[in-house]
């Protein structure tokens, strides 16, 4: 039996200062202060559990006492959201990571209200800058020369799965999703390759993955990232720690990303899930799926044959559908499953045929199709200089300025529901007590982390709340309990911890 | 004769659009796609920075995760 795909996006922005000396970190951590302080009081985040360099591999799963990892130290500004995410800055960026939720498409709602949250510190920043400076954001994965940071995706495992068979599970997706979700992106940027030699491409990432199987994260990227955090009761959970896609700026790209995704895990802790699919070098496929828009280069698998990205694709979208038959969809929500199962089977549709209804869901196919028109207007080659700029502006967050706003994507998102999103956390998670919580009694509130809330009851010592069970502290249980306490003592003690 | 001339090619219209009607939905699509990238592409270069290809070169960033 699948658990239910609790997930969440992780999203380093591009971040670049004009008019005024470019210090990525000191305008990351502008933003992010920025923002925060508009809240009033905030708690910081608390680095306990925290453990980056645990590793899937390992055969017990992680302990949870001892040091902190020397990696927490780069991480400057930190702040947790009453909307349940967490906003920070991460080496030279900031970054947001959405609260933990119950579905693909709600992955989409909170990644959308991220980007509203970002703009918004842009905004709020802006008084802080001198006369004439600005601050430009861009939700991208590369600057185009050799620099790449990443848009992460996170989903609740069973720790009963081997970590070898996910590993051989998503690998077939992980390669060949790009087709489906890939940002697109003019020029290589593979070590060793001129940049002209790959006009354009899927994926914005592909370029910088050097392992199948790896703890890194910065370099020596891995396709399958074994970093074994799972953030929730370790015996019981893994996370699995997707570092291998694109930001998406197209809402049913990140849909199809995420519903895809949680849908082949749910196969594969369902056992429904055929091996046969393989490639046989995974680092290499990413990069001839990603460097072919035509769709057309085959990939080699471990038994021999050779497929396409589509066909693979076709092939896990058959057998998704069958699991969806037999198991039902309950695991990724009943309804989002469904469209998602829908939406899947019309890009690929889209992709086979060549109709163009693609361009309306897939980034890199609406990024192909606005290069190439921009450049038969003006007779410019591929490549050039003025189609780089076009690419990169496709992910520029600047109202006036972004051109993935203006391509005609198709929006399943409502403007009310952004709204809220930017302020109140899903209801369907233990996001739902965080972000509550925060809300209430944000000045009571000491520190927060994906897991434990510690709070101040005006009196030692500190208490922590413990948040080992992702499903709980949910609308349905802790509701009436939060809205019925008046301080937090009382809710501690009606939650009887 | 004057008014019948000006209104046969009314009447052609109203036949042309009765056929647009049995195209399917994709075509609609693809043509209201069209019309939008043709209005997008009109209205690109004021979009786009008028110094964008300086901004491209000098865009660069730390790597991150």
């Amino acid at each position: 039996m699948a658990l239910p795909k609790v997930c969440g996006i992780e999203t380093e922005y591009g971040i670049f200062v004009r008019g005024a000396e470019n210090d990525p970190v000191a305008a990351s951590s502008l933003l992010v202060n920025a923002y925060a302080d508009r809240l009033g009081p905030r708690p910081g985040w608390d680095y306990e559990h925290e453990r980056p360099s645990s590793d899937a591999r390992d055969p017990e799963p992680p302990a949870l006492d001892g040091g902190l990892d020397p990696e927490l130290e780069s991480r400057l500004v930190n702040t947790v959201l009453r909307n349940g995410a967490r906003y920070y800055v991460d080496h030279a960026h900031p970054e947001l990571s959405t609260p933990e939720v119950r579905t693909a498409r709600d992955a989409v709602l909170w990644d959308v209200a991220g980007e509203r949250i970002v703009r918004r510190s842009v905004e709020m920043a802006l008084g802080h800058l001198p006369t004439g400076a600005e601050i430009v954001i861009h939700k991208n994965n590369s600057d185009g020369k050799g620099n790449s940071y990443g848009c992460h995706e996170n989903y609740l495992v069973d720790r009963a799965i081997p970590f070898g068979r996910l590993v051989n599970g998503v690998l077939a997706h992980f390669v060949s999703r790009q087709a489906i979700c890939g940002a697109g992106k003019v020029g290589s940027e593979f070590p060793g390759q001129s940049p002209d030699a790959v006009p354009f491409q899927l994926s914005q990432r592909a370029d910088f993955f050097e392992e199948q199987v790896g703890l890194e994260t910065t370099i020596r990227r891995p396709i399958v990232n074994t970093r074994d955090e799972p953030h929730a009761d370790p015996l019981v959970y893994r996370r699995l720690h997707v570092i291998c896609g694109d930001a998406n700026m197209s809402q049913v790209s990140t849909l199809l990303k995420v519903g895809t995704t949680s849908i082949l895990l749910a196969m594969i802790e369902d056992g429904a899930l055929s091996d046969d699919l393989l490639p046989a070098n995974p680092v290499t496929a990413v990069r001839q799926i990603s460097h072919d828009p035509t769709l057309r280069a085959t990939i080699l698998l471990d038994d021999g044959r050779r497929f396409t990205a589509l066909d693979i694709q076709e092939a896990l979208l058959e057998q998704a559908r069958a699991w969806a038959d037999r198991f039902g969809l309950e695991s990724v929500g009943p309804e989002v499953g469904r469209e998602v199962l829908d939406r899947w089977t019309d890009v690929l549709s889209s992709l086979r045929s060549g109709d163009g209804r693609a361009a309306r869901w897939v980034d890199w196919v609406a990024k192909a199709r606005l290069l190439d028109a921009y450049g038969a207007r003006h007779s410019i080659a591929e490549g050039a200089p003025r189609m780089r700029a076009i690419d990169l502006q496709y992910h520029d967050l600047r109202p006036d300025r972004c051109l993935a706003d203006r391509v005609g994507l198709e929006q399943i998102l409502d403007e009310a529901e952004v709204a809220r999103a930017v302020d109140e956390p899903p209801s369907d998670t233990r996001a739902y007590f965080r972000g509550r919580c925060l809300g209430k009694f944000g000045d009571r509130v000491v520190a927060a982390n994906w897991d434990s809330m510690v709070f101040d009851l005006g009196h030692d010592p500190l208490r922590r709340v413990q948040m080992s069970e992702p499903l709980r502290g949910t609308a349905d249980l802790v509701a009436n309990v939060i809205d019925e306490s008046s301080t937090v003592s009382e809710l501690l003690e009606r939650l009887g911890s | 004769m004057a008014e019948r001339t000006h209104r046969e090619p009314q009447r052609r219209d109203d036949e042309t659009s009765e056929v647009d009607e049995g195209v399917p939905a994709r075509s609609e699509d693809g043509t209201r796609l069209k019309a939008e990238l043709d209005d997008l592409l009109d209205e690109i270069d004021e979009v786009l920075e008028s110094n964008a290809e300086e901004f491209v070169k000098s865009y660069v960033q730390k790597g991150g995760q």
